[in-house]
């Protein structure tokens, strides 16, 4: 049973419910030894549920859970949390208020010698950089020291895989990003495989080198940031992942695509003959206003100021409206008049026809 | 990985789990449930064994009695306690007068007094060798038979001693509710024009009744379940019929009967109140509270807030509690010997076991709803905390009748068979009382404890076991430290209970073992009401500090001004001061800690 690199983590076809009722589907994920994997997706996405059994919080109604090969979950088979050697980080810390942080460190250690214990806490502490908090109570610390206490003592017995439930969501907005590197390094400085939960993409693009989109309960795509962001699977990742605008079109020969902003040259994302209705994906960067060289007329609708850029909302001859990213030193006011440059690189094409382009199924 | 999984591909069948219909939380927390309910449980068990000889002599001699004396002390003491409970809340929550912030805490005070000592140290004041009629008589000269004095042994004077220190219920819950109103309502009701008193009326009372209500049946409940004020005063209830029948009449079946119809009686009280309570849900419309401005009183209007809120304090407490410390500095060596030393002692060990005792179950079957929140476990940790409704006395029998089977039983097998006696092994044994307070007391401490665990978050849980701790060890190891401090007040309040009951210990308790309850109430029948002072006062002396402890942490209930949420301090709702404050109360007045349960 056992082959060469064999997934560390390996979900089978799961399906996860309450009281009959499945609330994850047929979910299914390998992550090898090393990687960092996210769970990204709307609250109430299952996206939690999904990490609960891996841990062992949630027993699975279908399908299987294995880690190195061997089964964790099975319908009416659960290894209990406390035996998985699975370490988790929660979204309350919740450290130990009664411990001291050298307390909640050693606690999932303590069956080792003092002399190892006080060798791992030493090191962890310089890992997190909290040398010199040993002593302290977790409540003397702040939000940010909290959470790298949270994360040292979820790694303190070397676990084989660590699992953060949104660890940065109670972060300021402008502490979660450095945080979020900061703890990678930690994560890559351990050799840790990691699972992430988080419904911001940012994060989720930060720390992750494969993701998992969920929508429903269902795993819409997992693939790299990269390909989510320029490759999405179905409409709801597309609509999810970044900014963008579906306009309709039909497909001509020569991978070229008609629509609204004219005729759209580039590889297709599906093969599809001539003729067929679809949506194509139009990203802000895929078009640029250019008024001497661009053929499109558009009507500035609306701004939104970004710092170095402007997110404009365009409208076209015919009434639709996209959306287009434009250098901040260009100040064009509602109303006014501009031309665009078309940009695309490929085109992302959903066909109209194969009915309701449910991610997942 | 860790060490432990190394091995590849097999399962490990050791985790593998049963398939059993109840999983071992829900198990633990039925069979417990199941043990607590069995003094009631074999008092309903006689309703359906044919009433003898004696039951037939009761009918037609004294139960209409006891139901006539047990229903007017009902309406007599849920009258008063209404007429001094609610007004002196509202003054207390809604004015402003001198002395405000002292009878705040002061008019709890009552609650330290059981109601037998109040009876019979009033009776020491007023019947006719008393201060009070011999002041009487120096005065005008009178002599016996020849000027009129109310008769304090009597029904009305067993209502007025009950009501005494029983009014601090609906005083606490309406208080409760008057401060939790939010601000917003009343002022809505005044901007409409409505005045002080009409807002009062119209407004603050109709919503605060669901609280009132819930007071008035826990005072209530208390008069079903005394014996001893009224078996000082002579005076005819179920408890003393009870009593009556099982040693007078030596009649267990007859006595559990009319345990039976007392225990009727409470079931119908908390029907009443459940029903009243369903009709009227009211939410809290704001989420937005202030400081309360409230009412500045002058005058006359001050005065009156000021004597109204001291005569119960005065006649509830200081003056039987000065004439208690006075008769023991006459009586010292009543106190000042060994033996009252062993007295407390024995009182003591045996309240600090019983507390133990308490306060483990509640935690085994409050950790067992919070791993196994099934119905099944719902149902089963409710049903043991159903003892607080019970009276001590139908706790007694319904203990008493089957240990008594049961050691009969035992003690022929062993005799024929072996010859030996085995004598009494549950019923007249320290056992017998021990387990009579956990069925009396569970509901206390399953309030408190329920409250605490309630704060911990269910992270901390989850953050243990993927540490590798089992659930068992986790509460160990990480729930009892957190709520150490809720631990020990939930011991606290179990303890003072023990130290205060009354009628479970008189028939429960070992030949010649006395407690400090068990000794003032034989003195007093004694008619040696100076030398009973002694152990009188100790009571009511450790019953304060549960009385302290919740006037501190009261004045933080406001919500809004409430203490931060990180620290580890009580909810003054769902921590109250005894069993009967717990289960109404904690539904009416906070919602919160309920919710902190549901993941």
């Amino acid at each position: 049973m056992q082959v060469p690199h064999t997934p560390l983590l390996d979900l089978d076809h799961i399906d996860i419910g309450y009281d009959g009722q499945p609330v994850v589907h047929d979910a299914s994920l390998q992550l090898p030894e090393g990687q960092i994997g996210c769970l990204l997706g709307p609250s109430g996405c299952g996206k939690t549920t999904l990490l609960r059994a891996i841990a062992g919080f949630e027993p699975v109604m279908r399908g299987e859970v294995r880690m190195n090969g061997r089964t964790m979950s099975d319908p009416g088979f659960t290894v209990p949390p406390e035996k998985r050697g699975v370490g988790m980080v929660f979204q309350d810390f919740a450290l130990f208020p009664h411990l001291t942080v050298g307390d909640n460190l050693r606690f999932g250690i303590r069956h080792w010698s003092r002399a190892k214990q006080d060798e791992r806490v030493r090191q962890l502490l310089r890992l997190v950089g909290l040398i010199g908090y040993e002593p302290g109570y977790p409540h003397a610390l702040s939000g940010g020291q909290q959470q790298r206490v949270a994360l040292a003592r979820a790694l303190a017995p070397r676990p084989g895989l660590l699992l953060l439930d949104e660890p940065f969501s109670s972060m300021d907005v402008e502490l979660r990003g450095e945080l979020a590197r900061e703890v990678r390094e930690i994560l890559r400085a351990e050799n840790t495989t990691a699972i992430l939960v988080t419904h911001d993409q940012n994060e989720a693009f930060a720390f992750a080198d494969r993701i998992a989109v969920i929508h429903e309960g269902r795993i819409a795509q997992l693939d790299s940031a990269y390909n989510l962001y320029h490759r999405p699977a179905n409409r709801f990742v597309a609509d999810f992942i970044g900014e963008g605008t579906l306009i309709p079109g039909m497909v001509e020969p020569g991978n070229q695509v008609d629509t609204a902003l004219g005729h759209l040259q580039g590889p297709l994302s599906e093969d599809l003959a001539p003729g067929t209705a679809v949506d194509v994906l139009v990203r802000p960067d895929d078009i640029a206003i250019d008024n001497e060289n661009g053929e499109v007329r558009t009507e500035v609708l609306d701004k939104a100021f970004r710092g170095a850029d402007f997110l404009y909302t365009l409208r076209l001859p015919d009434g639709l409206s996209v959306q287009c990213m434009a250098p901040s030193h260009d100040n064009f006011v509602i109303g006014e008049h501009v031309r665009l440059r078309l940009d695309f690189s490929h085109l992302v094409v959903f066909s109209r026809e194969s009915g309701v382009d449910c991610p997942g199924g | 990985m860790t060490d432990s999984v190394t091995s590849t591909g097999a399962r490990m069948p050791a985790f593998r789990r049963p398939r059993l219909p109840l999983s071992p939380w829900s198990l633990v927390a039925v069979i417990t449930a199941l043990v607590l309910a069995l003094p009631v449980l074999v008092i309903f068990g006689h309703v359906f064994i044919p009433a003898g000889e004696v039951w037939e002599h009761l009918r037609q001699t004294v139960l209409a009695d006891y139901v006539t004396n047990s229903l007017v002390l009902l309406v007599g003491v849920g009258i008063g306690v209404l007429l001094i409970g609610v007004p002196v809340a509202w003054l207390i929550s809604m004015c402003e007068f001198p002395g405000r912030s002292v009878f705040q805490w002061a008019l709890m005070l009552p609650l330290a007094m059981p109601a037998y000592i109040i009876a019979y140290t009033y009776t020491g004041m007023l019947d006719f060798s008393g201060p009070v009629q011999g002041l009487i008589r120096e005065l005008t000269g009178l002599g016996y038979g020849e000027y009129w004095f109310p008769e304090i042994r009597s029904l009305g004077g067993a209502m007025v001693m009950l009501l005494l220190v029983l009014y601090p219920y609906v005083y606490l819950l309406s208080r409760a509710a008057f401060l939790e109103q939010s601000v917003c309502v009343l002022e809505v009701s005044r901007t409409l024009g409505a005045g002080p008193w009409e807002g009062f009326r119209r407004v603050a009372l109709p919503l605060a009744r669901p609280a009132i209500i819930a007071g008035l049946t826990l005072a209530l409940m208390e008069v079903l379940a005394d014996y001893g004020t009224v078996a000082y005063f002579g005076v005819s209830t179920f408890t003393t019929g009870i009593f009556r029948t099982w040693y007078g009449l030596g009649d267990p079946a007859a006595a559990a009967q009319l345990a039976a119809v007392l225990l009727s009686f409470v079931f119908v009280l908390i029907l009443l109140e459940r029903w009243s309570r369903a009709k009227a849900r009211f939410h809290h419309t704001s989420r937005r509270y202030s400081t309360l401005p409230r009412y500045r009183l002058r005058g006359w209007k001050a005065s009156g807030a000021f004597l109204a809120c001291l005569l119960p304090v005065l006649f509830g407490f200081l003056i039987p509690t000065v004439q208690l410390a006075i008769w023991a500095f006459q009586t010292t060596d009543q106190w000042m010997n060994p033996r009252f030393a062993g007295l407390v002692f024995n009182t003591f060990w045996l309240a600090i076991a019983a507390a133990i005792i308490a306060v483990a179950l509640a935690l085994v079957l409050a950790y067992a709803q919070r791993m196994e929140g099934g119905r099944i476990t719902h149902v089963a940790v409710r049903i043991a905390g159903m003892g607080y409704a019970v009276p001590g006395t139908v706790i007694a029998i319904g203990i008493m009748i089957p240990f008594a089977a049961f050691d009969n039983a035992l003690d022929s097998f062993m005799r024929d068979t072996f010859g030996v006696s085995t004598g009494l092994l549950l019923s007249g044994t320290v056992f017998a009382l021990l387990f009579a307070y956990a069925v009396r007391f569970l509901a206390v401490s399953l309030q408190t404890v329920e409250a605490g665990l309630g704060k911990i978050q269910p992270s901390m849980d989850d953050a243990a076991r993927s540490l590798g701790l089992h659930p068992v060890k986790t509460l160990w190891r990480v729930h009892m430290p957190i709520m150490r401090g809720t631990l020990l007040t939930a011991l606290l309040l179990v303890f003072v209970d023990v130290l205060k009951e009354l009628p479970a210990t008189l028939i429960l308790r070992p030949f010649d073992f006395n407690t400090l309850a068990v000794r003032a109430f034989e003195l007093a029948g004694d008619e040696r009401l100076r030398e009973s002072s002694s152990a009188a006062l100790a009571i009511v002396l450790v019953g304060l500090v549960p009385v302290i402890l919740l006037s501190t942490t009261i004045g933080r209930s406001r919500p809004g001004q409430g203490a931060p949420a990180d620290e580890p301090a009580e909810d003054p709702g769902r921590r109250p001061r005894s069993r009967a404050l717990a289960a109404p109360a904690g539904a009416t007045m906070n919602p919160s800690a309920d919710e902190a349960q549901d993941r």
